[in-house]
């Protein structure tokens, strides 16, 4: 078996360069993107590559080019448009719900909108309350959307492909933090055409006592603490979400039936949140006879980002809050 | 109804017409102040204005029936600009609009049948009965939009493809005086400018943003010159000819790749803003009848015509006596066609995708939604 060890950034990079070259609909916008390789560099060396005409940095107008990018698409372009990051998507929310999201329906199908707004969210390291905020469930809260939430490499490289491809809007949710972590691949999720489907979640570790869905960089925190409990005779099945809307909710089904216990771990805020939702529809659906415990949830504290640095590490979940909320779920 | 006597009187097959200049920002030249009218041209105007004033007109009616529902923004009054500036432009091109969009949709190439039954929310509707009066799509026609000032950057963006794609085509984009102050404008502008992008930008000035009059609204009421430094003309939206010039002139203008311009008609509507305002609160009777009194579109035209010999009183009659016809039968079918049915209530989540299930109102009720 061939592996290589790619980066996420690089996946990114890659996965945008080979749509673009593909397809030449395909462009992308936002701040910074063109000329300075990107505010993360997941753009680099691409302005070089296509030019100005498919690599255009946009000036600091979100509401505007945000809805000059869903204006593109219904008109026959493909537009990839960045958010530097998403806590700049509230300036352009109108655009990304009343005009991309809803458009398809309104028109009852004569007018599509196959966009992708991409962009890092959620925490990061330091940069306080309002450029922390995770739109996990704001967006994921919308008909009319597909939102993506990659973890790995392959999650970043086959998902961005399969969003780029989508003859709808996306939104795409990438994780600052994870940007520099490399991961293996294989030689399979190389090919040009790797794509990995919208929707379906993965399995990431196989475990019998309890499950344990996440999404993002949450999903290295939840092995890192199944790795810890396994040492104490607890295996926990890890689900990496993938998608957000619409949501595998069979593969975290099938799940339940078999370990009988569930927590959820996000690094967004609790109140009506994407763990939320996962526990509404297993009281809904078929697993609720199989739980053993409440399932519960595992999230960022319910405040704004603090800055100092050890009130931010205790504002969103540690391996030890998850470790802690295994044990509690197994012992109730 | 035959009229024997059109065989006998000869028409001149068009006449040499004066319009009003505009106003110009930051162009040392404007739109040319002599226009040719054909016969063949002022009767299809004539028609146009004519048919989308009797469907406006109608809607009101079956608004007050109950049969129309919601918001209902009725454009008569200003039907010289949709109807001028799609004369200036090709059916190639491109357009976009606000809420107040039932008379575009119908210049761009929907029919008064089509447009009725959507707002009646029927399944002949253009949108399937989905979308309603401020959601109704066509081949090169992007709505109708309901939030103020979005559809400005959407037309940009609609630009920018003409632009990225090189067929040599432009996007009008639309909005009014209420929208002209709307940052997202300024927005658009600006990238409109940077990148010269094709795009006609339109400001209706129909005097009202809702109850709040221009002077109450809008530090500067040129909004000609809004653009700053986006060359601008502000025009007499009244007269369907120098709305044609104009657009004309601003077509050329986008095409040759100087990039975005502006242009202001100045109009007004006759309804209040939405049926559910009666428009005298704001404004007085008096003013509402001078205007049709002394500036009407569609008399405007019909005068010209007649006093000009290039059609008989007749003529004109019998276009009104099809126009009413066309609007009884639209409007017969409007009310006569079925509401779409209950399974279409999730079809159109998304485009070319596999079925997914959708959540209904409780968790037995299991939805397909099918593209």
């Amino acid at each position: 078996m061939f592996y290589i060890r790619v980066t996420v950034r690089d996946a990114l990079n890659q996965a945008m360069d080979e749509e673009l070259e593909r397809d030449e609909r395909v462009f992308l916008l936002g701040e910074e993107v063109a000329q300075y390789d990107g505010a993360y560099k997941v753009s680099r060396g691409l302005w070089k590559k296509y030019g100005d005409k498919r690599i255009i940095d946009t000036p600091i107008t979100e509401m505007g080019f945000a809805g000059i990018a869903v204006g593109a698409a219904m008109a026959g372009l493909r537009p990839i448009c960045e958010f530097m990051t998403f806590n700049f998507s509230m300036q352009a929310i109108d655009q990304v719900i009343n005009s991309a999201a809803k458009t398809y329906y309104m028109s009852a199908g004569r007018q599509s909108v196959p966009i992708v707004f991409r962009g890092p969210n959620g925490a990061s390291a330091g940069v306080a309350a309002q450029h922390s905020q995770c739109f996990a469930a704001w967006y994921g809260h919308c008909p009319g959307l597909k939102v993506v939430s990659p973890w790995s490499a392959e999650d970043a490289r086959g998902l961005l492909k399969s969003a780029i491809r989508d003859d709808n809007p996306v939104v795409f949710l990438e994780n600052e933090l994870m940007y520099g972590v490399p991961f293996e691949m294989s030689e399979e999720s190389q090919s040009k055409d790797f794509l990995i489907p919208i929707g379906k979640a993965k399995i990431e570790r196989q475990g019998n006592h309890i499950t344990v869905v996440s999404h993002s960089r949450m999903v290295s925190l939840c092995l890192d603490a199944a790795a810890v409990l396994a040492k104490e005779g607890i295996e926990c099945e890890v689900i990496n979400m993938r998608t957000i809307r619409p949501l595998d909710a069979e593969a975290i089904e099938t799940s339940v039936m078999k370990t009988n216990h569930l927590i959820t771990v996000e690094g967004g805020w609790p109140q009506f949140g994407v763990g939320g939702e996962i526990l509404a529809r297993i009281m809904e659906g078929p697993a609720f006879n199989y739980l053993d415990a409440p399932a519960v949830r595992v999230t960022g504290v319910d405040i704004p980002m603090p800055y100092a640095k050890i009130l931010e590490d205790n504002s969103v979940p540690q391996i030890k809050d998850i470790i802690f909320s295994v044990k509690k779920t197994l012992n109730a | 109804m035959v009229n024997i006597f059109a065989y006998f009187i000869r028409y001149p097959n068009s006449v040499r017409s004066k319009i009003l200049g505009c106003d110009l920002h930051r162009l040392d030249e404007g739109p040319s102040v002599q226009t040719v009218l054909t016969r063949e041209d002022g009767l299809r105007y004539y028609r146009t204005m004519q048919t989308m004033r009797r469907m406006e007109l109608k809607a009101d009616q079956l608004y007050k029936q109950k049969i129309i529902r919601g918001f209902c923004h009725l454009y008569d009054g200003q039907e010289a600009c949709a109807v001028g500036i799609e004369a200036g432009i090709s059916p190639t091109d491109h357009l976009i609009t606000a809420y107040r969009s039932h008379g575009y949709t119908y210049t761009r190439g929907v029919s008064v049948k089509e447009i009725m039954a959507e707002l009646t929310g029927r399944s002949g509707g253009v949108a399937k009965g989905k979308g309603g009066s401020m959601h109704m799509y066509a081949k090169n026609f992007y709505g109708g939009n309901g939030i103020v000032g979005a559809q400005v950057p959407l037309g940009a963006g609609v630009a920018l493809a003409c632009q990225y794609q090189g067929k040599n085509e432009v996007c009008v984009t639309l909005y009014g005086d209420g929208a002209a102050n709307q940052g997202q404008i300024f927005e658009s502008f600006n990238m409109a400018a940077l990148w010269k992008l094709p795009c006609i930008f339109i400001c209706e000035n129909n005097k009202y943003g809702m109850g709040t009059s221009v002077e109450r609204a809008s530090a500067s009421t040129d909004y000609y010159k809004r653009g700053d430094y986006i060359p601008g003309l502000r025009v007499d939206g009244m007269d369907v000819l120098s709305v044609r010039e104009a657009t004309r002139f601003a077509a050329d203008y986008c095409r040759s790749g100087k990039g975005p311009i502006l242009m202001e008609l100045q109009t007004y509507r006759y309804h209040g803003h939405s049926m559910s305002d009666p428009g005298v609160s704001y404004r007085t009777r008096e003013e509402i009848q001078e205007i049709r009194s002394k500036s009407d579109p569609i008399t405007m035209l019909k005068d010209c015509m007649i006093s000009r010999n290039m059609a008989s009183l007749e003529e004109i009659k019998d276009i009104d006596a099809t126009v009413r016809k066309e609007i009884e039968e639209a409007a017969q079918f409007a009310t006569s066609d079925p509401e779409p049915p209950l399974e279409d209530l999730c079809k159109h989540i998304f485009y070319n995708d596999a079925p997914l299930e959708v959540r209904g109102t409780h968790p037995w009720m299991r939805l397909k939604s099918i593209s």
